[in-house]
Protein backbone atom coordinates (compact mmCIF):
# COMPACT_ATOMS: atom_id res chain seq x y z
CA UNK A 1 0.00 0.00 0.00
CA UNK A 2 2.58 2.00 0.87
CA UNK A 3 4.78 1.60 -2.25
CA UNK A 4 2.03 1.77 -4.34
CA UNK A 5 1.59 5.59 -2.64
CA UNK A 6 5.79 5.88 -3.08
CA UNK A 7 5.62 4.85 -6.43
CA UNK A 8 1.94 7.08 -8.04
CA UNK A 9 3.76 10.02 -5.87
CA UNK A 10 7.19 9.93 -6.51
CA UNK A 11 7.94 11.21 -9.88
CA UNK A 12 5.00 13.85 -9.78
CA UNK A 13 6.04 15.03 -6.31
CA UNK A 14 10.11 15.08 -6.90
CA UNK A 15 9.40 17.28 -10.15
CA UNK A 16 7.25 19.61 -7.80
CA UNK A 17 10.00 19.99 -5.46
CA UNK A 18 11.86 23.27 -4.82
CA UNK A 19 15.54 23.59 -3.98
CA UNK A 20 16.47 22.00 -0.58
CA UNK A 21 16.68 24.98 2.04
CA UNK A 22 17.85 25.28 5.45
CA UNK A 23 14.66 26.52 7.78
CA UNK A 24 16.16 28.57 11.00
CA UNK A 25 17.27 25.96 13.43
CA UNK A 26 15.30 23.15 11.80
CA UNK A 27 17.49 21.87 9.23
CA UNK A 28 14.69 20.54 6.54
CA UNK A 29 15.68 19.56 3.08
CA UNK A 30 12.50 21.04 1.64
CA UNK A 31 10.25 23.10 3.06
CA UNK A 32 7.22 22.10 4.44
CA UNK A 33 2.87 21.73 3.94
CA UNK A 34 3.71 23.95 0.71
CA UNK A 35 2.87 21.46 -2.22
CA UNK A 36 -0.22 21.81 -3.55
CA UNK A 37 -0.69 18.07 -3.32
CA UNK A 38 -1.26 15.99 -0.15
CA UNK A 39 -0.48 12.40 0.33
CA UNK A 40 -4.39 12.08 1.85
CA UNK A 41 -7.37 11.52 1.12
CA UNK A 42 -5.49 8.59 -1.22
CA UNK A 43 -7.66 8.31 -4.31
CA UNK A 44 -9.68 4.86 -4.21
CA UNK A 45 -8.08 1.98 -6.36
CA UNK A 46 -9.36 1.43 -9.91
CA UNK A 47 -12.14 -1.78 -9.81
CA UNK A 48 -10.43 -3.09 -12.93
CA UNK A 49 -7.20 -4.39 -14.14
CA UNK A 50 -5.87 -3.68 -17.48
CA UNK A 51 -8.20 -6.39 -19.74
CA UNK A 52 -5.74 -9.40 -20.54
CA UNK A 53 -7.19 -12.01 -23.24
CA UNK A 54 -6.12 -15.61 -22.40
CA UNK A 55 -4.43 -14.58 -19.63
CA UNK A 56 -1.21 -13.92 -21.14
CA UNK A 57 -1.95 -10.89 -23.91
CA UNK A 58 -3.13 -7.42 -23.04
CA UNK A 59 -6.31 -6.02 -25.24
CA UNK A 60 -4.65 -3.47 -26.36
CA UNK A 61 -2.73 -5.95 -28.93
CA UNK A 62 -5.70 -7.15 -30.48
CA UNK A 63 -7.28 -3.55 -30.64
CA UNK A 64 -4.04 -2.04 -32.26
CA UNK A 65 -4.12 -4.91 -34.78
CA UNK A 66 -7.47 -4.88 -35.06
CA UNK A 67 -7.89 -1.85 -37.64
CA UNK A 68 -5.87 -3.60 -40.58
CA UNK A 69 -6.16 -7.32 -40.05
CA UNK A 70 -9.79 -7.21 -37.97
CA UNK A 71 -10.56 -9.74 -35.30
CA UNK A 72 -8.55 -13.14 -36.37
CA UNK A 73 -5.82 -11.03 -37.16
CA UNK A 74 -3.48 -11.73 -33.83
CA UNK A 75 -4.46 -15.32 -33.98
CA UNK A 76 -2.91 -15.46 -37.25
CA UNK A 77 0.06 -14.00 -36.10
CA UNK A 78 0.13 -16.11 -33.17
CA UNK A 79 -0.85 -19.55 -35.18
CA UNK A 80 2.11 -18.27 -37.81
CA UNK A 81 4.96 -17.55 -35.09
CA UNK A 82 4.29 -20.54 -33.27
CA UNK A 83 4.31 -22.53 -36.78
CA UNK A 84 7.54 -20.85 -37.69
CA UNK A 85 9.30 -21.35 -34.06
CA UNK A 86 8.48 -24.84 -34.29
CA UNK A 87 9.39 -25.54 -37.69
CA UNK A 88 12.33 -24.12 -37.69
CA UNK A 89 13.40 -25.25 -33.72
CA UNK A 90 14.06 -22.11 -32.80
CA UNK A 91 11.54 -23.47 -29.68
CA UNK A 92 13.10 -27.09 -29.13
CA UNK A 93 10.33 -29.48 -28.35
CA UNK A 94 12.25 -31.75 -25.28
CA UNK A 95 11.50 -33.12 -21.87
CA UNK A 96 10.55 -29.63 -20.29
CA UNK A 97 8.31 -29.23 -23.01
CA UNK A 98 6.11 -32.31 -21.96
CA UNK A 99 6.15 -31.16 -17.94
CA UNK A 100 5.33 -27.85 -19.14
CA UNK A 101 2.80 -28.45 -20.87
CA UNK A 102 0.74 -30.91 -17.60
CA UNK A 103 1.76 -27.76 -15.08
CA UNK A 104 -0.18 -25.48 -17.40
CA UNK A 105 -3.07 -27.78 -17.76
CA UNK A 106 -3.48 -28.06 -14.18
CA UNK A 107 -2.73 -24.78 -13.13
CA UNK A 108 -5.56 -23.64 -15.68
CA UNK A 109 -8.08 -26.41 -14.46
CA UNK A 110 -7.50 -24.85 -10.81
CA UNK A 111 -7.72 -21.42 -11.85
CA UNK A 112 -11.27 -22.34 -13.74
CA UNK A 113 -12.06 -24.22 -10.74
CA UNK A 114 -11.30 -21.93 -7.76
CA UNK A 115 -10.88 -18.94 -8.89
CA UNK A 116 -14.23 -17.85 -8.33
CA UNK A 117 -14.26 -18.90 -4.62
CA UNK A 118 -10.97 -17.62 -3.88
CA UNK A 119 -11.95 -13.86 -5.07
CA UNK A 120 -14.99 -13.67 -3.41
CA UNK A 121 -13.05 -14.63 -0.21
CA UNK A 122 -10.91 -11.85 -0.71
CA UNK A 123 -13.49 -9.57 -1.43
CA UNK A 124 -14.80 -10.56 1.89
CA UNK A 125 -12.06 -10.04 3.64
CA UNK A 126 -11.71 -6.81 2.45
CA UNK A 127 -15.06 -5.41 2.77
CA UNK A 128 -14.70 -6.89 5.98
CA UNK A 129 -11.71 -4.32 6.65
CA UNK A 130 -13.47 -1.38 4.91
CA UNK A 131 -16.46 -2.13 7.21
CA UNK A 132 -14.69 -1.67 10.26
CA UNK A 133 -12.03 0.84 9.27
CA UNK A 134 -15.65 3.05 7.87
CA UNK A 135 -17.88 2.01 11.49
CA UNK A 136 -14.43 3.30 13.31
CA UNK A 137 -14.58 6.16 11.00
CA UNK A 138 -18.65 6.93 11.59
CA UNK A 139 -17.90 5.87 15.31
CA UNK A 140 -15.16 8.55 15.60
CA UNK A 141 -17.60 11.38 13.99
CA UNK A 142 -20.10 10.71 16.49
CA UNK A 143 -18.56 10.77 19.51
CA UNK A 144 -16.80 14.53 18.08
CA UNK A 145 -20.69 15.61 17.21
CA UNK A 146 -22.16 14.89 20.56
CA UNK A 147 -19.00 16.08 21.90
CA UNK A 148 -19.76 18.99 20.19
CA UNK A 149 -23.30 19.25 21.41
CA UNK A 150 -22.46 18.80 24.87
CA UNK A 151 -19.75 21.92 24.30
CA UNK A 152 -22.66 23.86 23.03
CA UNK A 153 -24.74 23.15 25.95
CA UNK A 154 -22.38 23.86 28.12
CA UNK A 155 -21.61 27.17 26.80
CA UNK A 156 -25.51 27.53 27.28
CA UNK A 157 -25.51 26.65 30.88
CA UNK A 158 -22.10 29.16 31.24
CA UNK A 159 -24.55 31.70 30.06
CA UNK A 160 -26.31 31.42 33.51
CA UNK A 161 -23.72 32.58 35.60
CA UNK A 162 -25.15 35.74 36.36
CA UNK A 163 -28.01 34.13 38.00
CA UNK A 164 -25.69 32.39 39.99
CA UNK A 165 -23.83 35.16 40.68
CA UNK A 166 -26.54 37.22 41.72
CA UNK A 167 -28.05 34.45 44.32
CA UNK A 168 -24.35 33.88 45.88
CA UNK A 169 -24.31 38.01 46.60
CA UNK A 170 -27.93 37.44 47.85
CA UNK A 171 -26.64 34.62 50.18
CA UNK A 172 -23.30 36.82 51.13
CA UNK A 173 -25.13 39.59 51.80
CA UNK A 174 -27.77 37.95 54.18
CA UNK A 175 -25.13 36.06 56.02
CA UNK A 176 -23.56 39.56 56.39
CA UNK A 177 -26.75 40.75 57.52
CA UNK A 178 -27.25 38.24 60.03
CA UNK A 179 -24.04 38.27 61.51
CA UNK A 180 -24.57 41.76 61.87
CA UNK A 181 -27.79 41.62 63.78
CA UNK A 182 -26.13 38.40 65.55
CA UNK A 183 -23.18 41.36 66.94
CA UNK A 184 -25.98 43.87 67.55
CA UNK A 185 -28.27 41.60 69.64
CA UNK A 186 -24.61 40.45 71.95
CA UNK A 187 -23.83 44.13 72.63
CA UNK A 188 -27.53 44.77 73.49
CA UNK A 189 -27.52 41.83 76.02
CA UNK A 190 -24.01 42.91 77.54
CA UNK A 191 -24.99 46.10 78.10
CA UNK A 192 -28.05 45.45 79.41
CA UNK A 193 -26.62 43.06 81.82
CA UNK A 194 -23.92 45.11 82.92
CA UNK A 195 -26.85 48.18 83.52
CA UNK A 196 -29.12 45.18 85.39
CA UNK A 197 -25.81 44.54 87.40
CA UNK A 198 -25.46 48.46 88.54
CA UNK A 199 -29.41 48.43 89.31
CA UNK A 200 -29.34 45.31 91.67
CA UNK A 201 -26.43 46.57 92.85
CA UNK A 202 -28.43 49.98 93.84
CA UNK A 203 -31.52 47.78 95.05
CA UNK A 204 -29.44 45.53 97.15
CA UNK A 205 -27.51 48.26 99.35
CA UNK A 206 -30.85 50.50 99.49
CA UNK A 207 -32.30 47.21 101.17
CA UNK A 208 -29.71 46.47 103.49
CA UNK A 209 -29.49 50.17 104.54
CA UNK A 210 -33.27 49.77 104.95
CA UNK A 211 -33.38 46.39 106.87
CA UNK A 212 -30.48 47.58 108.55
CA UNK A 213 -32.35 50.48 110.00
CA UNK A 214 -35.27 48.89 110.76
CA UNK A 215 -33.63 46.56 112.96
CA UNK A 216 -31.89 49.54 114.65
CA UNK A 217 -35.23 50.84 115.18
CA UNK A 218 -36.47 48.04 116.47
CA UNK A 219 -33.90 46.91 118.94
CA UNK A 220 -33.56 50.40 120.09
CA UNK A 221 -37.31 50.37 120.92
CA UNK A 222 -37.40 47.19 122.74
CA UNK A 223 -34.64 48.20 124.43
CA UNK A 224 -36.54 51.56 125.27
CA UNK A 225 -39.02 49.82 126.65
CA UNK A 226 -39.01 49.39 130.85
CA UNK A 227 -40.02 46.34 132.96
CA UNK A 228 -42.93 48.69 134.60
CA UNK A 229 -43.87 50.13 131.14
CA UNK A 230 -44.10 46.12 129.53
CA UNK A 231 -46.28 45.33 133.50
CA UNK A 232 -48.31 48.67 132.07
CA UNK A 233 -49.06 47.51 128.92
CA UNK A 234 -49.92 43.73 129.93
CA UNK A 235 -52.37 45.25 132.44
CA UNK A 236 -54.06 46.80 129.79
CA UNK A 237 -53.69 44.46 126.93
CA UNK A 238 -55.86 41.63 129.51
CA UNK A 239 -58.09 44.43 130.56
CA UNK A 240 -59.14 45.31 127.14
CA UNK A 241 -59.05 41.50 126.16
CA UNK A 242 -61.56 41.20 129.00
CA UNK A 243 -64.07 43.88 127.61
CA UNK A 244 -63.22 42.76 124.70
CA UNK A 245 -64.81 39.10 125.38
CA UNK A 246 -67.75 40.52 127.26
CA UNK A 247 -69.37 42.36 124.38
CA UNK A 248 -68.71 39.32 121.92
CA UNK A 249 -70.81 37.22 124.96
CA UNK A 250 -73.41 39.93 124.51
CA UNK A 251 -73.89 39.96 120.52
CA UNK A 252 -73.86 36.00 120.82
CA UNK B 1 1.92 17.33 -25.79
CA UNK B 2 5.69 17.62 -26.76
CA UNK B 3 7.16 14.43 -28.42
CA UNK B 4 9.58 13.80 -26.05
CA UNK B 5 7.20 13.97 -23.10
CA UNK B 6 4.43 11.48 -24.58
CA UNK B 7 5.39 7.46 -23.33
CA UNK B 8 6.06 5.33 -25.70
CA UNK B 9 2.40 4.08 -25.90
CA UNK B 10 1.54 7.61 -27.58
CA UNK B 11 4.34 7.63 -29.82
CA UNK B 12 3.63 7.20 -33.57
CA UNK B 13 5.87 4.37 -35.90
CA UNK B 14 6.93 7.28 -38.02
CA UNK B 15 7.77 9.29 -34.93
CA UNK B 16 10.29 6.66 -33.18
CA UNK B 17 13.53 7.52 -34.39
CA UNK B 18 13.09 10.90 -32.83
CA UNK B 19 11.69 9.72 -29.63
CA UNK B 20 14.59 7.65 -29.23
CA UNK B 21 16.25 10.82 -30.11
CA UNK B 22 15.13 12.65 -26.69
CA UNK B 23 15.76 9.75 -24.29
CA UNK B 24 18.48 10.34 -21.91
CA UNK B 25 20.50 7.00 -22.01
CA UNK B 26 22.37 8.05 -18.69
CA UNK B 27 21.86 5.80 -16.03
CA UNK B 28 19.24 7.85 -14.11
CA UNK B 29 17.68 8.47 -16.70
CA UNK B 30 17.21 4.72 -17.95
CA UNK B 31 16.41 4.31 -14.07
CA UNK B 32 13.83 6.37 -14.02
CA UNK B 33 12.25 4.60 -17.39
CA UNK B 34 12.44 1.38 -15.44
CA UNK B 35 10.79 2.64 -12.28
CA UNK B 36 8.09 4.42 -14.04
CA UNK B 37 7.61 1.42 -16.47
CA UNK B 38 7.34 -1.01 -13.73
CA UNK B 39 5.33 1.55 -11.38
CA UNK B 40 2.69 1.61 -14.55
CA UNK B 41 2.50 -1.80 -14.83
CA UNK B 42 2.08 -2.57 -11.25
CA UNK B 43 -0.76 0.30 -11.26
CA UNK B 44 -2.68 -1.28 -14.02
CA UNK B 45 -2.81 -5.13 -13.59
CA UNK B 46 -1.59 -5.33 -9.58
CA UNK B 47 -2.78 -2.35 -7.47
CA UNK B 48 -6.97 -2.90 -8.38
CA UNK B 49 -9.61 -3.98 -6.30
CA UNK B 50 -10.31 -7.39 -8.77
CA UNK B 51 -7.40 -8.28 -10.53
CA UNK B 52 -6.82 -11.75 -12.26
CA UNK B 53 -4.36 -14.39 -13.05
CA UNK B 54 -3.43 -11.64 -15.70
CA UNK B 55 -1.17 -9.85 -13.70
CA UNK B 56 1.23 -11.56 -12.20
CA UNK B 57 0.72 -14.86 -15.54
CA UNK B 58 2.70 -11.91 -17.64
CA UNK B 59 5.34 -11.93 -15.38
CA UNK B 60 5.75 -15.33 -15.43
CA UNK B 61 5.29 -15.77 -19.27
CA UNK B 62 7.79 -13.01 -19.53
CA UNK B 63 10.41 -14.76 -17.16
CA UNK B 64 9.88 -17.86 -19.10
CA UNK B 65 11.04 -16.28 -22.13
CA UNK B 66 13.59 -14.43 -20.78
CA UNK B 67 15.09 -17.72 -19.40
CA UNK B 68 14.25 -19.60 -22.47
CA UNK B 69 16.42 -16.77 -24.12
CA UNK B 70 19.61 -17.07 -22.05
CA UNK B 71 19.61 -20.90 -22.33
CA UNK B 72 19.22 -20.63 -26.15
CA UNK B 73 22.86 -22.08 -26.95
CA UNK B 74 21.92 -25.07 -24.65
CA UNK B 75 18.52 -25.76 -26.11
CA UNK B 76 19.99 -25.54 -29.68
CA UNK B 77 22.34 -28.57 -28.99
CA UNK B 78 18.81 -30.99 -28.37
CA UNK B 79 17.59 -30.18 -31.59
CA UNK B 80 15.77 -32.94 -33.72
CA UNK B 81 17.08 -32.43 -36.94
CA UNK B 82 19.97 -30.58 -37.78
CA UNK B 83 18.89 -29.61 -41.31
CA UNK B 84 15.53 -26.71 -41.35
Amino acid sequence: MLSRLVLRAAPAALRALPPPVAVGVLHTTRPLHTTQQSLAPVPPLPEKGGEVRHGLIPEEFFQFLYPKTGVTGPYMLGTGLLLYLLSKEIYVVNHETAAAACILTVIVYAIKKFGPDVAAFADKLNEEKMASALAMKNDTIRTLQTAIEEEKKEQWRAEGRSYLFDAKRNNIAMLLEANYRERLLTVYNEVKKRLDYQVALQNLKRQKEQDHMIQWVEKNVVQSITPQQQKESIAKCILDLKALSKSAHATV
Amino acid sequence: GPLSERPLMEVRLGELHTWISTCSFSARGLLGAAQRAWSSYCAKYIHVKQGGPAGISMLLAGYCLLSYGWNYQHFKQHRWRKYH
